[in-house]
């Protein structure tokens, strides 16, 4: 069966015509026509977007599909939009510069008003759980107020995502010096709490252009942060409140096991920011709410010429953050599928809020720190140069979801579902003079995840090139999503940094897993009569599922019941390491590591291994499909003294 | 029927942001000029009509003609399903969870609130049947159940995503029964949860359509136990320095 974007059947033949129209199209802006305004000079496209009848080319020139072509654009292949979405209006590519965050701005304390206080100003305004944590239980350790304090506001911005596009209407953080989405990069340290005012200035309801819920609620992801100031989904508030988030920055164990600082193979580095409204999450991060938050120690200095000799930041340490979007056909402002619940995939892919940037790089090693902010779409990157399809170019992975590993991997490309992050060292020393491209190569046609490597099922194809054929996951070198240029200097730099080739250096060993668990709990994520659960239940905020006992250590089966689905499962406070894959231990070099998001693959049962230390209150378990997760893919659970061995909770 | 008007929902609004609403010019100024926040709106809420809501005929349990985005969604508030009748699965007790939203809704239903099930299979389901349905459950006014012609439902089904991309598991309907849409058509705030969830969060969820900008004091933190009743605001235990 075949259906066009509105949704109504169509015939194979019409489906056929419909992939051949939007063929013709993208050859039209492979042949140069690249801009909206080329197209509509050429009398090819109407006002209101459409491509004019003209040379066989359909005036519906939009399906539910887009496919390869030997000549489209460059990084427009294989694109697939599945549900109730049309292509979005051709770009160029490659023809503005990579956006570089601002580094977030601290403010003087004596500037927020009213005053930070410990228990919640409730009648001021503010919208927090309880008391902080830190400075009551330790005020010498997590003073108040704490050295570092920030003031930020959530609200609406203008944007240009692409030349080719109208300025956007978008959502983002501002701290009172800089306007962005992503939003300001915190450099954080440990060792130095800081505390985040984060005002909700959004615009009111009937103002948020098509979708987007302006209630906030904004989760450090992999912070070990208490849970009043996680940001957790239910502690959302609307516009006019706010809420002082208290970020410790101190290492997991402090309280417990590695008394007084906590343990340094805890370390984390490369965490960022997102709203976490429950139920309205995909629309409020994919409307630019959303940002880096790095964190710094002795060893990991941001400084190349000190501690590990990892690239300097801000210079050559450069966080990426990547989404894949869609524009209105007509309008060209951004889209958002209000009505789906399976994941939304986007035809258009921005880095740092771009689309397609270009970056100007020296001959040298950076770090990148590699984001998928969804909201559904896998990555898997590959460094490609296009005059050299053959080559294989590898680089290093020395992060995964931020956790620097044991030593860094060599790879030839590295996958990632929604909120996972790997960071990763690139050495553009061999290619002194050239272009190359991070692509992606991973096939994705609908909200499930990648294609299983075997291909796809026959029949179940909605949404691709297939009719039905084996295809494999991989995609051709130069024929998957060409995301970022990468624009290599001739001239020859010095280069201070740790080269993981020839240095062979050593970052934190993986702390033990040999502890016996306290519990052993199972999670089955299915879908039920099309409803998203976990253990057969649902996220609801009244509704706590179990308790964790302070400072224990337990062990999580994550079972996938959803069969050919993917899903990244997201679980807050503490990391976790996965001990085994289907019984096996994790194949992967890179997986051997810790993690705050574990991709739940087809048919898969992953065991997790956790310690919960320090703090307590409640958290959540999720889907990070944020489509899945919004969709009551969730449960709660709380950490107090005393816990339960509920085991199916 | 009457339609919630725009007046009304902005008035129930109230609050302004304490700390404004300022716009702030970011990035490259190359794009085209800015449209007003009202022409944005206007035109977003059009492309979602064109894209989601067409203006099908159908016919309610009173066998009454309506419109599908003219009569039931165009200026409301309101929760939509799917269903059959003859569904002994999970539908019956979606439809009783529903029930128990619509008693916690209160007389919000049928003036604030309009509550749609629409049928899977509209063939057998009649206006009488959807009728039998309704009164066997206790449904009371300000919920409609619809059917019509089957290619219609279909279209409707799809275009409201209650679908899965596997066609295989898209063909068996009883995948199509678990979830409730909510949403604010002038607003264009539309979410979803399971049927099959806590009524009194469901209504919750709703209300947020009704009154988006409530403030909703969170819970400070979990109980002692999951099954212990619920306390709201206990006070925490702070591990021990």
């Amino acid at each position: 069966m075949y259906f066009n974007v509105f949704g109504e059947k169509v015939s194979k033949g019409r489906f056929k015509q419909m992939v051949n129209a939007f063929r013709n199209r993208q050859e039209l802006i492979a042949a140069g026509l690249t801009s909206r305004r080329d197209l509509l000079k050429m009398g090819l496209l109407s006002a209101s977007g459409m491509l004019l009848a003209k040379h066989g080319l359909s005036a519906r020139a939009q399906t539910s599909t887009t496919t390869s072509t030997s000549t489209g654009s460059p990084g427009s292949f294989n694109v697939c939009l599945p549900g109730n979405q049309a292509a979005s209006p051709p770009t160029r590519s490659f023809v503005e510069p990579l956006p570089i965050m601002p580094l977030a701005q601290t403010v003087p304390v004596a500037s927020l008003s009213p005053a930070p206080t410990i228990a919640p100003n409730t009648a001021g305004g503010e919208v927090r759980a309880a008391d902080h944590q830190g400075p009551e239980l330790n005020p010498s350790m997590f003073p108040f107020p704490p050295p570092r304090v920030y003031q930020v506001r959530q609200h609406a911005i203008q944007a240009v995502q692409s030349p080719d596009l109208p300025t956007q209407t978008i959502w983002a953080f501002d701290d009172g010096f800089h306007a962005t989405s992503p939003g300001p990069t915190y450099r954080a340290d440990y060792g130095i709490a800081q505390l985040v005012r984060n005002i909700n200035a959004l615009p009111p309801v009937n103002q948020n252009g098509g979708f987007g819920m302006p209630s906030v609620t904004t989760h450090l992801h992999n912070g070990h942060t208490p849970s009043e100031s996680d940001g957790n989904p239910c502690d959302f508030y609307p516009s006019g409140n706010f809420c002082d988030q208290y970020y410790p920055n101190v290492l997991a164990g402090f309280s417990f096991d590695h008394q007084p600082t906590g343990d340094i193979n805890e370390a984390l580095s490369t965490l960022w920011y997102h709203d976490h409204r429950v139920d309205f999450t995909a629309q409020n991060t994919y409307k630019g709410l959303l940002g880096f938050y790095c964190l710094f120690n002795q060893f990991d200095t941001g400084d190349e010429t000190t501690g590990f000799h990892l690239p300097s930041f801000p210079q050559f340490d450069i966080p990426l953050a990547f989404a894949d979007k869609v524009y209105d056909p007509t309008t060209g402002t951004l889209a958002f599928d209000l009505f789906n619940l399976d994941g939304i995939l986007g035809d258009k892919f921005l880095v740092n809020g771009k689309i397609q940037p270009f970056f100007e790089v020296q001959p040298r090693r950076y770090r990148f720190r590699l984001l998928d902010t969804g909201p559904s779409r896998f990555y898997e990157f590959f460094l490609t140069n296009l005059n050299q399809l053959g080559a294989t170019n590898q680089f290093f992975v020395i992060a995964n979801d931020g956790n620097l590993l044991p030593a860094p991997v060599k790879v030839n490309s590295v996958r990632i579902g929604v909120a996972e992050r790997v960071d990763v060292i690139v050495d553009f020393s061999s290619f002194a003079g050239k272009t190359i491209y991070l692509e992606n190569r991973l096939r994705q046609i609908n909200g499930m995840g990648p294609v299983p490597p075997q291909g796809l099922v026959p029949g179940q194809v909605e949404c691709s090139d297939a009719f039905g054929n084996v295809l494999s996951d991989i995609l051709p070198a130069g024929q998957g999503n060409l995301l970022l240029q990468f624009r290599v200097s001739g001239t020859k730099v010095v280069d201070n940094s740790v080269n993981p080739a020839l240095d062979k250096p050593m970052f934190y060993a993986l702390p033990d897993t040999t502890a016996t668990p306290r519990v052993t709990r199972t999670f089955k994520f299915d879908r039920l009569n099309g409803q998203w659960s976990v253990n057969g239940q649902f996220m609801d905020c009244n509704h706590f599922r179990f308790l964790v006992q302070r400072n224990s250590v337990e062990n999580w089966i994550l079972f996938n019941a959803t069969g050919d689905w993917t899903h990244p499962i997201h679980i807050h406070l503490e990391e976790h390491q996965i001990l085994s894959r289907n019984r096996l231990p994790p194949p992967l070099a890179v997986e051997r590591s810790r993690k705050d998001v574990t991709q739940l693959r087809q048919n898969e049962r992953v065991l997790l291994f956790f310690r919960f230390r320090d703090w307590v209150g409640k958290y959540p378990i999720h889907c990070h499909n944020v489509v899945h997760e919004d969709h009551a893919m969730m449960g709660l659970w709380n950490v107090q003294p005393q816990g339960d061995t509920v085991l199916t909770p | 029927m009457t339609d919630l008007s725009r007046r009304k929902l902005l008035g129930a609004l109230g609050m302004a942001p304490v700390a404004g609403g300022l716009l702030t010019v970011a990035g490259s100024a190359t794009g085209g000029p800015v449209m007003s926040a009202d022409r944005v709106q206007d035109q977003a809420r059009e492309s979602a009509r064109r894209r989601y809501f067409p203006n099908l005929t159908l016919r309610t349990q009173d066998d009454k003609e309506v419109r599908f985005y003219d009569d039931l969604i165009r200026g409301k508030i309101v929760t939509i399903n799917f269903f059959y009748s003859k569904c002994e699965d999970v539908c019956p007790i979606v439809t009783s969870n529903l029930v128990k939203v619509q008693e916690l809704l209160g007389d919000q239903v049928g003036r604030q609130v309009f509550m749609y099930s629409f049928s899977l299979k509209p063939k057998e389901d009649t206006p009488k049947a959807m009728k039998e349905y309704a009164e066997m459950h206790g449904v009371k006014p300000g919920w409609t159940f619809l059917t019509g012609k089957p290619e219609d439902l279909e279209l409707l089904r799809r275009k409201l995503g209650f679908t899965t991309p596997d066609l295989r598991a898209d063909k068996d309907v009883t995948n199509h029964t678990g979830n409730i849409r909510y949403g604010n058509e002038p607003f264009m705030l539309w979410g979803a949860c399971p049927g099959m969830a806590d009524p009194q969060w469901i209504a919750e969820s709703v209300e947020w359509m009704v009154r988006p900008d409530a403030v909703h004091l969170p819970h400070e933190h979990a109980p002692a136990h999951p099954d212990a009743p619920r306390p709201e605001h206990q006070h925490h235990v702070h591990p021990a320095g």
